[in-house]
């Protein structure tokens, strides 16, 4: 039989056999954009299937469950990504180590709870090519965990954040075990102090990252940290155990050092940043956010000394107009300045600043409540090349401000408007900007259509529109984006209530959507939403909250069309059990909120969860808790579900005019 | 005062006299004596220390003067000792020594005339050198070997005596008379009881060696206290006491019933019993420091082992400040370590203080290294680890044991939970659930809660009409989506086929 058949294959003419493996490999990279292309590709012959097998490089697998087919179907993966796998256990662990051995790279263990020490150490012993590891978020994992991370002796990168169980033991192990480390996160690993990442920093000497965020370190271990040869970025972030004095008696900086983050540093002045920057001739980066630092006159000129300086981050910081004006006159030219949330910046510092450095390429000022029109004409007539400008809530600024921003700035690409005065002669202004990616105009109450479709019609690069709360928007406006804008990835448009159906099936034409928010709009219908899920199959994340015309209707082609749905909000919509049960054919379904909804039943509620078997958050009434078994609660714990009860009023949607006007009352 | 000082100038003059002739008469007059001393410096003694003591010996000898600062010890002799028994035991040991025998007559002479005083400060000073001259005899007692019964106890009144010799600050063995006593005691062994005193004397040797093997990394920290001085050499004098003396339990004796003492205090304590002559302030008192007019030569002390560091013949020789440190280090580095803690019964120790030191923190050294060394303290353990290559810290068991946690538990479960089933009832009405509750009550015994429901029965749910790949168009040679066929797993073919694909992105 078989041999027949082979014949039969055999004379059956094959024009892919004139393809070189190679040449279908670099077709198949084509097919990166969405993941179920692939998955086509493969299923349309014995042979695809065979070389996509062979091509396929990376995994991110949803479910523990189908490890060993999967990994016996691709031999060559080199990086498991498990951030979308709420369960890897110890035996999975084994499993990969055991079938993957020396061709795995890579593996991301962050959102994965469930494994210990041992499925580590099989992996650290048997995957012997091992160079990035990430565990974090392992908040049960021990020193022994630890020890056994030590064994992989080619590992290069580690994150551990918020392991907090370990302890300078456990990274002790590592510093000897892991001497090739050249990045390192110990990000709140609370456990951890001045001899474990002092032993870091004696071992291991290829380190270039190091972030020490939230540790309880001293000064003790950074001599040995500063004379780390190849050490280009270290974040200090919110160490409260390093203060000026310590400093001080630091005699050397590190030469190497690129980027430093002394953010919410309570302890450190100026005096401290400067003693730990002397000598580190090539800073190009620092970040000195944090609600109660001081950027004085004194700390700017602490700056001077960084010749190479490219990036300022303040954010958060209680700016003065000496200190703006000495970041100002620094001889260096910055490519980028964050100003976000300082208070105390004015029209007359931030001129100054943006009037000396010219090249500037990104600029945040959220939230400077107290600039006005000249500034944006400060910035907008010295810095024409940047191409990320984030002004928030700059309330004072002037509509006709922003005209200039389009006049002037035509390399823009993302432009972040939300809570401004913009309106329709602003927007037409900004449409020039072509580059124009991310667009946020949230909570903008001037802009119309007619602006609204400036943009769409001549930004066609668009990527990320925010519509959140601008109310006057209405379905011609997203129509001229959805087709002037065929690479839109996400769209938000809540509460911009005079949008229909329509809406929806103009933006069906913009396959590459994945992110869709569209709370408050209650003339939006199953209908519409059922165009949209066949049109853009690649929707990951939809939020339909207060959507109350959208019922069981609309969920069922969601289930079937959006199979890469991962995160759904229902809330106060009008699905029942069965529009929520059938969702359960969405095998990568994994955030579910589900409050007030009137239609759902416990046991309809039970099914549900039950059914969908890759959830991992669920968000839903605190009424349920007492409707539904608790070992059903249980049986969901247990699989990485993460149950999130609410005990939230109704809450009656309020005139959205109404809502400004509470939001600035809330706002001193 | 001019009484007495009459008398220190007497009796200087009288004691130099004395060394300035007894040199000469044992040099010219005594054969067995320079006998003694070049059968010491040949081959009979082993012992380098011996052979020190000859050299020490002729050192003196050929410099008298040096030796005139201590000799008011002789005339003022004992009030408290025993000449007599001595003297049994000198006539006992050797009468052909005529020189000890009429220095001790001197001394037996002496005492009646200064009976007759009184005085606080002669009395102690007679007590004084008193002990001294018993030391002196006593040291050379015991290098002349253990063949003498009544030597332990005389012995043992060594080193108190020595701590008061030293305020004369003189040389080791100041009194000429005492160097000579000791030279003919040991010259008596030499010649009368020499093969026997060989005997035993080697056979103490290399008893010892066998026993105290010399452990060179514990050498190290006990006596530092010294190691920085650098005391240039000849600065300083060099003392070594004997390891009879070292290792004796008491070093205070009393003199009439042998009663030993570790504190001088507690003698003197003692010593009421024996008659109220000596319950007077002055027996009581405290022995006087003397800080004499001459300048205080600083005194080191030598380790009698041969080939120790601390040994003053050691190439790089290092001294010992004091005798504390002597006692300790040659418990610590040339005895046996035979107390042993009982809490871990592993750490041994010669010095009992060390064993109490241990005690007390034994048991707390959590912080253990992969080379199996234990810390007290945590920095110290990081200290070490970054000091050497390839150490790491090491877990503690407990913890390891977490490797295997609870997750294999679940494994387990896992596997059984494909092929449970649960009659569960979605079409019942139950608001309250409690036939769900009935459900799983029958399924309650299980321990995981992953086996209550099996995600497999929901075929119910899926909606037929959506399959987009109701089945996988071939399959795969190795058989490696069997699972996705109906009849191999519970799965519906359309959960199931697509949980497997979207797996992949």
């Amino acid at each position: 039989m078989k041999t027949l058949k082979q014949q039969r294959l055999s004379q059956t003419t094959n024009h892919f056999d004139l393809l070189s493996e190679e040449i279908v490999f670099t077709i198949i990279d084509f097919l990166s954009e969405n993941p179920l292309d692939k998955k086509s590709f493969s299923l349309a012959c014995k042979w695809f299937y065979v070389i996509e097998s062979k091509h396929r490089k990376n995994l991110r697998p949803l479910r523990q469950e189908h490890l060993p087919a999967i990994l016996t179907r691709y031999p060559n993966i080199t990086r498991l990504d498990f951030s979308l796998c709420p369960r890897v256990t110890d035996g999975s662990l084994m499993t990969i180590s055991n079938m993957c051995d020396s061709t795995l790279r890579s593996i991301d263990l962050s959102r994965s709870g469930a494994f210990s020490g041992s499925g580590l150490l099989s992996l650290a012993v048997n995957c012997r090519n091992l160079v990035e590891i990430d565990v974090s978020n392992a908040t049960n994992l021990k020193d022994a965990g630890a020890a056994a991370l030590a064994g992989a002796k080619n590992l290069e990168k580690l994150w551990m954040g918020r392991c907090k169980m370990v302890t300078d033991m456990g990274v002790g192990c590592i510093a000897v075990g892991c001497k090739k480390l050249r990045l390192i996160s110990l990000k709140w690993c609370l456990g951890v102090g001045d001899f474990g990442v002092g032993l870091i920093a004696v071992k291991c000497k290829e380190i270039r990252s190091l972030d020490l965020s939230y540790l309880p370190i001293t000064d003790k271990c950074l001599p040995s940290i500063l004379k780390l040869q190849h050490l280009e970025d270290l974040v200090l972030e919110g160490c409260f155990g390093i203060d000026d004095d310590s400093l001080a008696a630091l005699k050397h900086g590190c030469k190497s050092l690129k980027a430093l983050d002394m953010s919410s540093c309570q302890n450190i002045s100026h005096l401290g940043l400067s003693s730990l920057t002397s000598g580190t001739g090539g800073l190009q980066q620092i970040t000195l956010a944090g609600d109660d630092g001081q950027v004085t006159l004194a700390l700017a000129d602490g700056l001077k000394k960084l010749s190479m300086l490219q990036s300022i981050k303040l954010d958060g910081c209680l700016v003065t107009c000496a200190g703006l004006k000495a970041i100002g006159n620094l001889c260096v030219s910055l490519k980028e300045l964050s100003l976000s949330k300082c208070s105390g910046v004015t029209d007359e510092g931030l001129s100054s600043v943006v009037t000396k450095h010219g090249e500037l390429r990104k600029l945040d000022i959220t939230c400077c409540r107290k600039i006005t029109d000249v500034s944006i004409a400060h910035i907008t007539s010295s810095c024409t090349a940047l191409t990320s400008l984030r002004m928030e809530s700059c309330t004072l600024v002037p509509r006709e401000a922003f005209v200039l921003i389009g006049q002037r700035c035509h390399f823009l690409e993302e432009l972040d408007l939300t809570d401004n005065e913009i309106d329709d002669e602003g927007l037409k202004s900004i449409s020039r900007c072509s580059k124009l990616s991310i667009l946020k105009l949230g909570i903008c109450l001037n802009i119309t259509d007619e602006g609204l479709t400036n943009v769409g019609m001549c930004c066609r690069k668009l990527v990320e529109l925010d519509l959140y709360r601008s109310v006057e928007i209405s379905d011609s406006g997203i129509s001229a984006i959805a087709y002037g804008c065929p690479d839109l990835e996400m769209i938000n448009i809540a509460y911009c209530k005079d949008i229909t159906d329509s809406s929806l099936l103009s933006l069906s034409k913009c396959s590459r959507l994945n992110t869709f928010e569209s709370r408050g709009c209650p003339l939006i219908t199953s209908l519409g939403l059922a165009a949209l899920a066949v049109g853009c199959k690649q929707l990951t994340k939809l939020d339909i909250k207060k959507c109350h015309n959208i019922d069981d209707v609309g969920m069922l082609p969601l289930a079937h069309f959006s199979q890469n749905l991962r995160q759904i909000n229902l809330s106060y919509s009008s699905v029942t059990d069965v529009g929520l049960l059938s969702l359960a054919s969405i095998s990568c379904l994994q955030s579910l909120t589900i409050l007030h909804m009137k239609g759902l039943t416990p046991s309809g509620l039970a099914a549900a969860l039950l059914a969908c078997g890759g959830l991992t958050k669920v968000k839903l009434q605190t009424s349920f808790k007492f409707l539904l078994p608790q070992p059903l609660f249980e049986h969901l714990e247990a699989r990485g579900c993460v149950l999130q009860w609410r005990d939230k009023v109704f809450q009656a949607e309020l005139d959205p005019k109404c809502w400004k006007l509470q939001l600035e009352d809330m706002v001193p | 005062m001019d009484i007495k000082e009459g008398l220190f100038a007497d009796t200087w003059g009288k004691s130099s006299s004395c060394a300035n002739k007894l040199p000469k008469r044992n040099c010219s007059d005594n054969p067995s004596f320079t006998g003694f001393n070049s059968q010491q410096h040949q081959q009979k003694w082993e012992d380098t220390s011996m052979l020190d003591y000859g050299a020490r010996i002729d050192q003196e000898f050929s410099q008298p003067p040096q030796t005139q600062p201590l000799l008011p010890c002789n005339p003022n002799k004992v009030q408290d000792w025993d000449p007599s028994a001595m003297l049994n035991n000198l006539t006992f040991l050797e009468q052909k020594i005529h020189q000890l025998q009429d220095l001790v007559h001197l001394i037996v002479s002496r005492r009646g005339q200064v009976l007759g005083r009184p005085d606080d400060l002669v009395t102690q000073q007679q007590q004084l050198i008193t002990a001294d001259l018993t030391s002196i005899i006593v040291q050379l007692i015991s290098t002349a070997g253990s063949l003498l019964p009544s030597v332990k106890q005389t012995l043992s009144a060594a080193p108190p005596s020595f701590g008061q010799l030293g305020q004369f600050g003189g040389i080791l063995f100041p009194p000429a008379q005492g160097v000579n006593v000791g030279v003919q005691q040991q010259n008596t062994c030499a010649i009368k009881v020499s093969d026997q005193s060989n005997q035993i004397d080697k056979s103490g040797n290399s008893g010892n060696e066998q026993n105290l093997p010399v452990e060179e990394h514990e050498l190290k920290d006990e006596e530092d206290a010294d190691e920085g001085e650098n005391l240039p050499p000849g600065s300083y004098e060099i003392l070594q006491l004997e390891k009879e003396e070292i290792l004796a339990p008491h070093t205070h004796f009393c003199t009439i019933c042998g009663k030993g003492f570790k504190r001088d205090a507690n003698l003197r304590m003692h010593m009421r019993g024996h008659g109220d002559e000596y319950k007077t302030p002055a027996a009581l008192a405290k022995p006087h420091k003397e800080s004499g007019p001459e300048p205080m030569l600083i005194k080191r002390y030598s380790c009698p082992y041969a080939g120790c560091k601390r040994n003053k013949d050691h190439r790089r020789f290092q001294p010992l400040k004091t005798i504390l440190c002597v006692k300790n280090h040659y418990k610590r580095t040339h005895c046996d370590k035979s107390y042993i803690c009982s809490r871990c019964n592993t750490k041994k120790f010669s010095v009992i203080a060390d064993l109490k030191t241990h005690e007390k923190h034994c048991g707390k050294d959590k912080w253990l290294c992969s080379c199996g060394t234990t810390f007290s303290r945590k920095d110290k353990l990081f200290g070490h680890i970054a000091l050497f290559q390839g150490h790491t810290p090491a877990i503690p068991l407990d913890e390891s044991k977490g490797l295997t946690g609870p997750s294999d538990r679940r494994e387990g479960n896992e596997a059984t939970s494909t092929m449970g089933s649960i009659n569960f009832n979605f079409g019942s009405n139950a608001p309250t659930g409690t036939e769900i509750q009935n459900d799983m009550d029958a399924k309650g015994s299980a321990d995981d809660p992953t086996s209550y429901f099996s995600p497999l029965n929901f075929d119910a749910c899926n909606f037929d009409g959506f399959h987009e790949f109701p089945r996988p168009p071939f399959d795969d040679t190795e058989s490696t989506f069997s699972f996705l066929i109906p009849g191999s797993c519970n799965y519906a073919p359309k959960t199931g086929g697509d949980l497997s694909l979207n797996t992949l992105k």
